[in-house]
């Protein structure tokens, strides 16, 4: 029973929903050791499988020798491509609209690529039998450098594209060539170009690098040959994704696919894709009819299982001398390795790299990018940021920052000028986007008293003063950015992954006594959705979050979703589920109008429950209403109290933020400090600001490293120098910054609950705004443009190069 | 090469328990806590002795189980993060400081974390900010940025110590 | 990462490791705290097919004062170093290096003989006992003998241990009260290997330098003793023009490969700077 003795405020807060810092459900097994991952998982006979990989970066397999490896005791079988050929599954088509080997068919294109698979009894032998496996190969000219791939004596790398002059998203114009994308009106900007008062150009690089959650890929696939069904068990963010992919690839019929994602320990985009280890499980459980896992271990996570970034962004800006920016061109060299595996929706070969305008009123601008092939692993995953837009925020929060500096202008108030209105809302940018909401000169302002940023460039120009004297080594910089999001992907009408149009789902089913078990589309790999989703729901419908229980990942149960990722989660599937439970709350209302005997418009709704409009005696709670929609339903009205829900959004969500950074840097050593780093965000309404707030710190962290020295490098002869976690920057707690969070709210106007998602936000803002911090540092010395990641060595050799040290 | 190789006899109290096994000498702990104990808490992140999921109490020493052989654990005394919440099955002070203070997301570092925040805090029982977080620096995480793990910390030794937590003024 | 097989033996006596070193030949290795050796197996790039198990060597362990020495066991772990009172009066420079090795929990395992035997550049003992003037108890089928550590190291992971020999101690005289000392590591994260660092240890009279002692990490093959640029600060103020020279000094012995840390001419320059900071702290410290 609903105890009326509680105030409003005792009620509300026993709902815990939405805009309550719940503490997560998550955190009873986790703190325990009892969260169930991928790797937790065992079955019956289960087998290992283990990868051969090439130890370079382009060269032909001229022989693959597995006798000895079958000798070693455990190894049951090696796989290679001819295997892989008899069911046709040598190859595999990528999300992208390219085709990928999954083992070395003829050659190797990338070092580290997988080259045979050895299935052993256990992991031990399964790596005994790598090590057995003989490999001779035929080593050809290496191509790193993406400016030397459309050279016209560049290597040939995709031997099977020959005479393909069309790729999946046009024309292709070299043999190393993918696409050419272009968005925005050319000869409109060339005029604005032309006309324009003050221009700058420069090459802004985001250097290629990798989401590298702690708990790498990794799968375990099980083929009942008497059912004809597989079951895959994997570190999946998309499981229904993966689902339908292994039906269409595998010709196994879909409804005898079962893919499980349990616990997944971080993904950050790293595990949208699929992988040869996922495809070799299951041809090896098809082929020895046990259970087969895959693990791979941190060096293959860097090195092969996909990568982020490695954009080349020829940036130009038109404005007039007053500092309002009139026209915007940019060119990208896009870096996509040996296979275009890019994890975008299938009509966006660049992402959504045309919200590239960013926060600000450009009239016109013209978007090319040109996609190509390297010899480094495929991939180019959305790592922590929606598609390409970590990218386009760099590239325009570094370009306005070199514009400031041309113009003479704080880099704050160049931003100012420039940002679009609160009253331009919808507003349509220059390359075709319609931003939903927004008010950043707010946010911009609030961030700059909160920092009191008018002292801190008083405090900079006397730092620079007294450096010119020789009174210190160290120089200061203010790093200011202000990006624009585009989340949720995302509207069928423009978003689809080969052809499943990027919908998510929610499923609420309500029990008897008041609890319930609610399923959606999406799979949280740490985002805390089981504590959050739940809070969705009691605010919607007024049944305590503790009574309901979210379960992700099975897709023999959750309804068809398109997963997490490019924070997309909130933005739909959250929108799904407050839809599924107004369906819920729909006919609880009719319920409650036929038990408290009035018409359904007389009712309202009150916290848990509906009440008569002017009777506040006549009260019927929700946790009655489940056991009435049961056991005594008005006549006609079915037994039950359930939904589904498909959510096709209109539109996508647009979060923003500004942040503001403060780094001191020794000119000698080119050691960096951050002194203060504070992060606004507006991701519109809050539904749990503990669980936002975490995300944040995390995001920024991840930006701290990437800006700061996390990259995958690639020598001249194609081999990574950075595959581990000794060269591959990942901060410990002694590097990492202390954050200051802070917010906003400008719900989005065409989401059920006005949220907009902001797990993804930290980063994209978060990366301009260190690397800003680094130049604003250098620039009064003589620089524009120093490229990331800016660690200690690079920073000294920029000093340098400024003539700052001897 | 490979013949197979002999096995050895291991025996080890694990959480309280005394339990062995017979494997191979190149068997790492982590695969003997994790396969043969079924113990799946200890998570395995970079393998190269860096990430620290792998975390294990061993005679009292914090160890990464990823970098010692089965075999030279023999006769040892090991907790793993199984063997942490108290005696009657509630959270212990860590584990509640973790849930209090939001110090993990995808939970894959906590096990290690909160096994190697035990040995700090018994090491070092107030431990000022700069200390835990130079004492947890061996454990990675890819999710938090450490912030609220600090605090969880912080909470479970004002809890063990018995007076109220206060968060540090920024 | 899954190391090749093995055989195990864990001997109780360091005759008994020695012997069984000697017998089993080229393909046996010692196995201390294994912080080195185990991931290297885990990548194969290490294959040995025995190791011997020095941990259960009771007279490897313990830290105890030897006349105006102080002789360290070889299994003696970081972590008992930084617990060590006697190290913390005497040896304060082993101290503060410690700290700075790795992280906590291989602190726990990784040992003084192991982190001075194994020849690795990136190790930081080897130049702070080059610096103190340490010499090394080298155990073998032969017999004992003393190596002093600056005849020890001949280039990376290249040593005077001879095949079936095992570091026992180590023995470290100890310096005169009121020294003055610094070690200075750059380094791009905890648990990285030196970018560059520096050893000093120095006493002061009368306001200049009267002893001096330089030792320099991960700067070439192996650790290296920056002799001409100690000679140059002894009997001066440490001016800035001095502490200049010294660098210059250093830095002409210096030959560090160029990596992820930086190029050859960054860890250079790093390294000089190290210098200089490890003389002014170190002797801002004298007494």
């Amino acid at each position: 029973m609903n105890d009326m003795t509680l105030t409003r405020e005792q009620r509300e807060a026993k709902l815990e929903g939405m805009g309550c810092k719940r503490k997560r459900v998550e955190d009873i097994r986790f703190t325990q050791g009892k969260g169930n991952y991928v790797d937790d998982v065992k079955l019956p006979g289960m087998l290992h499988g283990d990868f051969v990989r090439s130890p370079h970066a382009h060269a032909r397999v001229t022989s693959i020798n597995t006798e000895k490896a079958l000798k070693v005791p455990g190894v049951l079988a090696v796989i290679t491509a001819e295997t892989l050929k008899t069911v046709n599954l040598a190859w595999m088509p990528t999300l992208a609209g390219d085709v990928q080997m999954v083992l070395a068919d003829g050659k190797v294109l990338f070092q580290n690529q997988e080259v045979a698979f050895v299935v052993a009894t256990d992991r031990y032998a399964a790596d005994d039998g790598v090590n057995a496996v003989e490999v001779e190969y035929e080593e050809l000219p290496v191509l790193i450098d993406p400016f030397k791939a459309l050279d016209p004596d560049a290597p040939v790398l995709r031997e099977d594209l020959a005479g393909k002059t069309t790729g999946a998203h046009g024309p292709r114009k070299h043999h190393n060539h993918i696409f050419e994308w272009t968005v925005g009106d050319k000869d409109l900007t060339d005029a604005a170009f032309r006309k324009a008062e003050v221009t700058i150009k420069e090459m802004i690089s985001y250097h290629r690098t990798h989401p590298s959650p702690l708990e790498t890929c990794q799968c375990l696939c099980s083929f009942d040959k008497v059912k004809g069904e597989l079951t895959i068990y994997g570190t999946f963010q998309a499981p229904h994704v993966i689902r339908t992919v292994v039906a269409l690839i595998a010709k196994i019929p879909e409804h005898k696919i079962h893919v499980i994602a349990p616990d997944i320990g971080g993904g950050f985009g790293n595990k949208v894709g699929a992988y040869p280890g996922y495809i070799c499980a299951a041809v090896a459980s098809i082929v020895t009819g046990k259970p087969v896992k895959w693990v791979e271990d941190r060096i293959e996570n860097l090195t092969a299982t996909s990568f982020a970034r490695d954009y080349h962004m020829t940036t130009e800006i038109a404005a007039s001398k007053e500092g309002k920016v009139t026209g915007l061109r940019v060119h990208v060299l896009a870096d996509h390795g040996a296979f275009d595996a890019c994890a975008d929706p299938s009509k966006w070969p660049a992402g959504f790299f045309n919200i590239v305008t960013g926060s600000y009123d450009f009239p016109v601008a013209h978007l090319a990018v040109d996609g190509i092939y390297t010899n480094k692993a495929p991939g180019g995953v959305a790592y922590r940021c929606s598609f390409r837009v970590t990218e386009a925020a760099y590239c325009i929060e570094r370009a306005m920052d070199i514009l400031a500096q041309k113009l003479g202008m704080d880099p704050a108030e160049l931003r100012l000028r420039n940002f679009i209105r609160p009253e331009q809302f919808p507003y349509n940018s220059a390359l075709g986007w319609e931003y939903d909401s927004g008010d950043y000169a707010t946010a911009m302002r609030k961030a700059m008293e909160t920092v009191k940023y008018a002292e801190l460039r008083k405090e900079q120009a006397s730092k620079r003063e007294a450096f010119k004297r020789g009174e210190t080594r160290e120089i200061m910089g203010l790093g200011v950015s202000f990006f624009t999001e585009i989340v949720g992907a995302g509207p069928s009408k423009n978003c689809d992954i080969l052809g499943i149009a990027m919908f998510d789902s929610c499923e609420i089913r309500l029990h008897p006594t008041g609890a319930g078990i609610a399923r959606m589309g999406t799979k949280s790999q740490g985002q805390g959705h089981e504590t959050t989703w739940a809070q969705i729901i009691a605010t919607e419908i007024g049944i305590p979050a503790d009574n309901i229980m979210v379960e992700e990942g099975n897709t023999d149960t959750a309804p068809y979703g398109l997963g997490t990722y490019g924070s997309r989660s909130t933005p739909v599937a959250g929108a799904a589920i407050a839809m599924a439970a107004r369906k819920i709350k729909a006919k609880a209302q009719m319920i409650a109008a036929y038990k408290l005997e009035v018409h359904e418009d007389d009712l309202e709704w009150d916290i848990d429950g509906f009440r008569v409009k002017g009777l506040p005696e006549k009260f019927l709670g929700m946790k009655d209403i489940c056991w009435i929609a049961y056991n005594s339903p008005p006549p006609g009205m079915e037994p039950g109290l359930e939904a589904v829900s498909y959510y096709d959004p209109p539109n996508m969500t647009y979060p923003f933020g500004a942040y503001i950074c403060v780094m001191d840097i020794d000119v000698d050593t080119g050691v960096y400090k951050v002194r203060r780093f504070y992060a606004l965000d507006d991701c519109g309404t809050r539904i749990n600001p503990m669980i936002i707030e975490g995300q944040v710190h995390g995001g920024l962290t991840e930006a701290f490293a990437i800006a700061m020295g996390q990259e995958i490098h690639y020598d001249e002869s194609g081999n990574v120098t950075t595959g581990s976690f000794m060269d591959f920057f990942i901060p410990t707690a002694v590097e990492t910054p202390k954050w200051e969070t802070d917010y906003t709210v400008t719900p989005s106007p065409h989401h059920p609950i006005g949220a907009k998602g902001v797990g993804e936000s930290p980063n994209v803002g978060g990366v301009p705004c260190f690397s800003n911090a680094v130049n604003d540092a250098f620039s009064f010395l003589g620089s524009t443009h120093i490229q990331m990641p800016h660690d200690y060595w690079r920073n000294w050799k920029a000093a340098k190069q400024l003539g700052a040290v001897g | 090469m490979a013949t197979q190789a002999k096995k050895t006899q291991v025996s080890m109290k694990v959480n309280g328990a005394e339990v062995d096994g017979l494997v191979e000498p190149r068997t790492l702990l982590v695969h003997f806590i994790r396969e043969n104990l079924a113990l799946t808490g200890t998570h395995i992140g970079c393998e190269t002795t860096h990430c620290g999921a792998c975390t294990v109490d061993l005679d009292g020493m914090s160890v990464k189980s990823c970098t010692v052989f089965a075999v030279q654990a023999d006769g040892a005394d090991i907790t793993t993060i199984e063997g942490m919440a108290n005696a009657d099955g509630t959270l212990s002070a860590l584990q509640e400081g973790f849930r209090q203070m939001h110090g993990l997301q995808c939970g894959f570092c906590t096990p290690g974390m909160i096994v190697r925040a035990h040995r700090l805090l018994r090491e070092n029982p107030n431990p000022t900010e700069e200390e835990i977080r130079f004492g947890i620096a061996g454990n990675l995480c890819r999710c938090t940025g450490y912030q609220n793990i600090v605090r969880a910390i912080q909470y479970a030794a004002a809890k063990i110590n018995g007076v109220e937590f206060k968060e540090a003024a920024e | 990462m899954i190391p090749g097989q093995f055989s195990y033996h864990r001997p109780g006596t360091l005759r008994d490791a020695v012997k069984l070193l000697a017998d089993l030949g080229d393909e046996a290795r010692p196995l201390a705290g294994g912080h080195s050796l185990i991931p290297m197996m885990k990548l194969r790039l290490a294959t040995p097919e025995h190791l011997v198990d020095l941990a259960g060597i009771g007279e490897l362990k313990g830290i105890r004062r030897d006349g105006d020495a102080i002789v360290i066991g070889a299994m003696t772990t970081q972590n008992e170093l930084l617990a060590s009172g006697e190290i913390a009066s005497s040896l304060p420079i082993l101290h503060e290096t410690a700290l700075l090795i790795a992280d906590p929990q291989v602190r726990y395992r990784g040992t003084v003989g192991g982190n001075v035997a194994n020849g690795d550049p990136g190790n930081d003992m080897p130049a702070l006992m080059l610096t103190l003037g340490a010499t090394y108890r080298l155990k073998g089928p032969a017999g004992d003998r003393d190596v002093a550590a600056r005849d020890f190291y001949q280039g990376a992971y290249f040593t005077a241990l001879e095949p079936g020999e095992i570091l026992a101690s180590v023995s470290i005289p100890v310096p005169p009260s009121g020294h003055g000392y610094a070690y200075e590591k750059l380094k791009r994260k905890i648990g990285d290997y030196a970018t560059a660092a520096a050893a000093v240890v120095l006493t002061m009279k009368g306001g200049k330098v009267a002893t001096c002692s330089i030792g320099l990490t991960n700067l070439s093959e192996t650790p290296l003793l920056a002799e001409e640029a100690a000679q140059a600060v002894i009997g001066t103020t440490l001016d800035d023009a001095v502490l200049k020279k010294a660098a210059a000094a250093a830095i002409e012995i210096m030959s560090p490969a160029g990596d992820g840390r930086g190029p050859v001419e960054y860890r250079k320059h790093v390294g000089g700077i190290m210098v200089e900071r490890a003389l002014k702290r170190g002797a801002a410290r004298a007494a």
